[in-house]
């Protein structure tokens, strides 16, 4: 008896302690899916942490974490060791931010990429890539000498498979004779299996790389086999010099910043977020003068328009690969149809796994 | 696809070269488990391996002292695993894990400065035959010297094991630390001995990767090649040979599924992605199931903690 009630009065203190702690600071904390030194993806979400660690709010981040049960318990572990703003920055955490979302009511919740908000709690936020996507191909269609370029993919979400659309969409639109040619690596980081597909994509007849993986690998490929290619997510031009065209990075800094001020000083609330070139979370990286001054000017020229929303970048007439039309001549694709895009636009070749 | 012989040349060249790490860390964990000493750490020796590769080859400019380092600290790595498991007489499969934890949080740790700095071009041997000769070119030259050692490496350690009395020890040891202890042989010695030569030739594995492979480093970039390295020791049943041909199916088929979808074959891609693990298993399932041999090669006392009774 004496024992039972020594315990339990430990725990009663120890979770005193703990909440008390908890209230002490706010604090935020920051999910990855890859290392911070990926010099990609979590690399520029890790670059919008230090912006918030610069006002001087607290944060801990946790690097590397498997989507999937894990996910779920690093996010709790998060919660409960009293931070008041979580990023998930992964699609793949959507359903486990979702369920801790439930049992930390006080707790914000931020996830990035995803469409899920069940919550009150619980925000979503994500870039508009795809209008990245957009320069990229048309630079490819002007700059593929076998009409063929090459795109790694990691996994079938929508998010990936508007990207690969937005690029065939635009590369069609200066050269008709294009074809995508995709291999699905079914990881966001393994440098190995990103350099082979890369390298079977070349061997296929490419000649244009183009990656929605993290790693810098694919471009490094590329530079060997003089083929050109893109950067994803960070400038990786000092990996490839010669072989990359541009970079589309990803700016989350002033995102980051704006919602944990929000959610310190108690104004923060539920919204859904897409910011693109516009607002500047979707940015790129200075173009390769290798490309030509003419062609250059034109992305330039381009980008203004993505971003002053004088051009959309699903602007119809587009046709899915059976030749079904899927936006009429004239009209754009609206937010909710590019959110859950799960079909290709014809001239991609193959079929999305299922 | 074009199907021209100098083409399937470069993709036989192709698959080689990836399956070169496979090739060193599962020979070298090989004579560690014949040993009767399971080293899970495979991975953390190869990560280890990667980064001080590639640490050395930025710090010295020397390719040369950047494979011999990378050896050294997998073989460092592996003396902690030798001292807790054969000294302080901890569980193997528990310390093996650890041993890959630490390996790629070190890794990382060192890596930080060494992160978005581009390789240096390992020299590639007998390049003018690669282009002269076709099909046969691409896949007998233009390769590092590490991939002729790795090739010959099985081999090696076949005759190693088969013909020589000190693979007959490490069988013994292996077998039967016991008997082998009582007829004089200094079991923690000979299982020291393989523990650290399983540990360099990881290290070696880990700077193929970072020096020659993909020339970086990344974080994780050994991307969970020592565990398959590992696997294709079992299911190799043991024997150099059969690991060989594992590792080159699993390189062949992961490659050859990548240009299936370049392609565009209409294959689920799922089914394409799980081809090389299912084949790799069924292929060495199907080769080695004489169950005599299997006992004839699987080391009876893998895993198993000896000390001498004094």
């Amino acid at each position: 008896m004496y024992k039972l009630f020594l315990r339990s009065l430990i725990s009663v203190l120890f979770m005193l302690g703990f909440s008390l702690n908890a209230n002490a600071e706010f604090k935020v904390g920051f999910v990855y899916v890859g290392p911070t030194g990926d010099h990609g993806w979590t690399y520029q979400h890790h670059e919008g942490r230090n912006a918030v660690e610069a006002l001087g709010i607290k944060t801990t981040y946790v690097e590397s974490v498997p989507e999937g049960a894990d996910a779920e318990r690093v996010i709790r572990q998060l919660a409960q060791s009293g931070h008041d703003l979580i990023f998930t920055t992964s699609f793949g955490y959507m359903d486990p931010t979702n369920k801790v979302a439930k049992d930390f009511p006080n707790v914000k919740f931020e996830h990035a990429t995803g469409y899920k908000r069940e919550h009150s709690n619980v925000s979503t936020y994500s870039a508009r890539f795809y209008e990245g996507r957009t320069l990229l191909g048309h630079m490819a269609g002007k700059m593929t000498k076998t009409n063929t370029i090459g795109y790694i993919a990691s996994f079938p979400i929508p998010e990936v498979i508007r990207g690969i659309n937005a690029m065939t969409l635009a590369a069609q639109k200066v050269n008709p004779d294009i074809k995508t040619k995709i291999v699905w690596v079914f990881t966001w980081y393994d440098p190995g299996k990103e350099s082979e597909a890369a390298q079977a994509l070349i061997d296929q007849g490419a000649d244009i790389i183009m990656q929605h993986t993290d790693s810098t690998a694919p471009v490094q490929v590329a530079e060997k086999a003089g083929v050109w290619s893109f950067g994803q997510a960070s400038d990786m031009q000092r990996f490839a010099p010669k072989s990359i065209l541009t970079s589309i990075i990803d700016d989350w800094a002033p995102y980051y910043v704006e919602r944990s001020i929000a959610a310190r000083d108690g104004t923060w609330k539920q919204q859904d977020t897409w910011h693109g070139l516009k607002e500047g979370m979707v940015a790129m990286a200075p173009y390769n003068s290798a490309m030509g001054s003419d062609l250059v000017k034109e992305v330039e020229q381009l980008q203004k328009d993505l971003a002053s929303g004088k051009v959309h970048s699903f602007t119809g007439p587009i046709y899915d690969q059976k030749g079904n039309i899927l936006v009429a001549e004239g009209a754009v694709a609206d937010d909710g149809m590019l959110a859950g895009m799960n079909v290709y636009v014809k001239g991609v070749e193959g079929d999305i796994p299922q | 696809m074009s199907f021209d012989l100098n083409f399937i040349g470069i993709l036989i060249g192709a698959i080689m070269a990836s399956s070169v790490p496979l090739i060193l860390a599962a020979s070298g964990e090989l004579i560690t488990e014949r040993s009767g000493v399971l080293n899970l750490g495979v991975e953390g020796m190869m990560i280890i391996g990667a980064i001080s590769g590639f640490a050395l080859m930025v710090v010295t400019d020397n390719l040369f002292f950047a494979v011999i380092g990378s050896m050294l600290s997998g073989l460092i790595l592996s003396l902690i695993f030798g001292l807790l498991t054969q000294s302080l007489l901890t569980n193997h499969v528990a310390t093996g894990l650890a041993l890959t934890i630490f390996g790629i949080g070190m890794s990382a740790m060192i890596g930080k400065n060494f992160v978005g700095i581009p390789g240096k071009e390992f020299p590639l041997l007998f390049l003018n035959f690669k282009e002269s000769i076709p099909f046969l070119g691409p896949i007998f030259f233009g390769h590092s010297i590490i991939l002729y050692f790795a090739f010959g490496l099985p081999f090696l350690t076949n005759y190693f094991l088969k013909k020589t009395k000190t693979g007959l020890i490490i069988r013994a040891v292996g077998d039967s630390p016991t008997s082998a202890s009582n007829q004089g042989i200094n079991v923690t010695l000979v299982r020291y001995s393989c523990i650290l030569y399983g540990g360099a030739m990881c290290g070696l594995a880990g700077a193929y990767l970072s020096l020659i492979y993909t020339p970086q480093w990344i974080e994780n970039m050994t991307g969970g090649r020592g565990w398959i390295a590992l696997a294709l020791v079992v299911f190799a049943t043991w024997s150099p040979i059969k690991v060989l041909i594992g590792a080159l199916i699993f390189g062949g088929i992961t490659i050859l599924q990548l240009h299936m979808q370049a392609v565009g074959l209409r294959i689920p891609v799922q089914l394409l992605s799980a081809l090389p693990y299912i084949m790799t298993i069924i292929v060495l399932v199907v080769i080695s199931r004489d169950s005599r041999k299997i006992k004839l090669n699987t080391p009876t006392s893998l895993g198993q903690i000896f000390y001498k009774e004094k």
